[in-house]
């Protein structure tokens, strides 16, 4: 399974010359299987370049939505494959409790706020909610379960014969807990990210921040350090860095906690431009 | 014990910070979690306890009406919540496991997730007496 990074930030795109080394654009990353099945996690700014990066002649390609804050779908409609006839475009994310998955994205995809509809998009578009029962996709196979973070959003599981990846760009799993982590069974997530071979996880605050914006939906680097231990990953990514946060802060930030929680699992903070494989 | 669903997670996180007694069960009707204000009316607290079968705790605070009729499970109003997936209240006695014979009101109502996954039912009591 190969995980390649196309949008690391989150909240807000921000290009910048302090960004460069981690990247500006939003949430995205492309997983590919060893069947050569492509999995987009989320639809951020970075879908674009990906998009533009893809075969031409593509079939099928499956797009998997965390949530539908603007971060995770602004790129969706500069997808250059859904501007492609014949080619089948599935998207997968969460309904709301009165609303289904397309007409919560056609909010987006209309006017005032966008010019063109999901229904004048070419590619042949599919669109399934979650969460729901294990999903097949080629050579993958997908557990997606609600994780905490304002309005329904999707954590996932994804498995490609004995490689795990977990993937919860958005997820604040310490929110309104006496203490965190507390026991694996309370805690948000942990079923999706147990014992993963790679565990990208939102660490967007420094631990001063998390105390001003509690219950934004994030996590501080160091709740995502302390998550990744308790669920005993393999490899942490740090994912969803803060709009305001530059590559010298981040790089301050990652290495105080290291030096804190002295990690026994491998740590690779996301960048733009990276690309990882783990053994199927 | 696998990881418990998520409004699940949020309803315990709720009712820690909650003043009234929350009893939380899951689809079979096990307590999975009940908060510091409810441990005074069960007499121990939940790390003493765990989860308890539904068998176990419907029957052990001795619910009876103001009569001193037993109150079958199949009428206290969490059970209902579970069975027939709607709320139900009604006004009951119970001992606690310290001994004290209370009348608490009881409002239970089912916990429906997203995509209609029915998750188990939250009592709430109101003590009016203790005897």
């Amino acid at each position: 399974m190969k995980v390649s990074f196309w949008g690391t930030r989150g909240s807000l795109a921000a290009p910048s010359p302090e960004t460069v080394r981690y990247g500006g654009n939003t949430s995205c990353v492309l997983v590919e299987g060893s069947e050569e099945t492509r999995l987009v996690l989320d639809a951020g700014t970075g879908i674009q370049s990906l998009g533009l990066s893809l075969p031409p002649d593509l079939d099928r390609i499956d797009i998997l939505l965390t949530h539908l804050h603007m971060d995770h779908i602004q790129g969706l409609p500069f997808f250059a494959p859904l501007r492609r006839r014949g080619i089948e475009v599935h998207i997968w994310g969460p309904a709301s409790t009165t609303r289904s998955l397309n007409a919560r994205l056609q909010k987006y995809l209309s006017p005032p706020l966008f010019p063109v509809s999901v229904r004048e998009l070419a590619a042949n578009l599919h669109f399934h909610e979650l969460p729901g029962p294990l999903i097949k996709i080629g050579e993958f196979s997908i557990q997606a379960q609600l994780i905490i973070h304002p309005n329904p959003t999707i954590g996932y599981r994804i498995q490609c014969g004995k490689a795990v990846l977990a993937y919860m760009s958005d997820h604040e799993p310490a929110l309104g807990a006496l203490t965190f982590p507390r026991e694996r069974a309370w805690t948000s997530g942990y079923a999706l990210a147990e014992r993963a071979d790679l565990l990208i996880h939102d660490a967007q605050y420094t631990e001063a921040e998390y105390q001003t914006r509690m219950g934004f939906g994030h996590s501080s680097v160091r709740q995502a350090f302390l998550f990744a231990r308790l669920a005993q990953v393999k490899h942490l990514v740090p994912f969803h860095y803060d709009p305001t946060h530059s590559d010298d802060e981040l790089d301050k930030m990652f290495a105080a906690v290291k030096a804190e929680i002295r990690p026994s699992y491998e740590v690779t903070p996301s960048r733009e431009g990276l690309s990882l494989e783990i053994a199927c | 014990m696998p990881q418990q669903e998520i409004e699940v997670i949020l309803a315990r996180h709720l009712s820690e910070y909650l003043l009234m007694p929350i009893f939380i069960v899951n689809t079979a009707g096990d307590l999975v979690f009940y908060n510091e204000p409810a441990e005074a009316i069960l007499g121990l607290s939940y790390s003493e306890t765990g989860m308890m079968p539904a068998s176990e705790w419907s029957t052990v605070f001795q619910p009876v009406d103001a009569e001193g009729r037993t109150i079958p499970p199949d009428e206290l109003p969490l059970v209902i919540a579970l069975k027939e997936r709607h709320p139900a209240h009604k006004v009951i006695w119970i001992k606690g496991l310290d001994g004290i014979s209370r009348e608490i009101e009881v409002t239970a109502f089912p916990l429906v997730g997203q995509a209609d996954r029915f998750l188990g039912g939250i009592a709430i009591f109101w003590e009016k007496t203790t005897k």
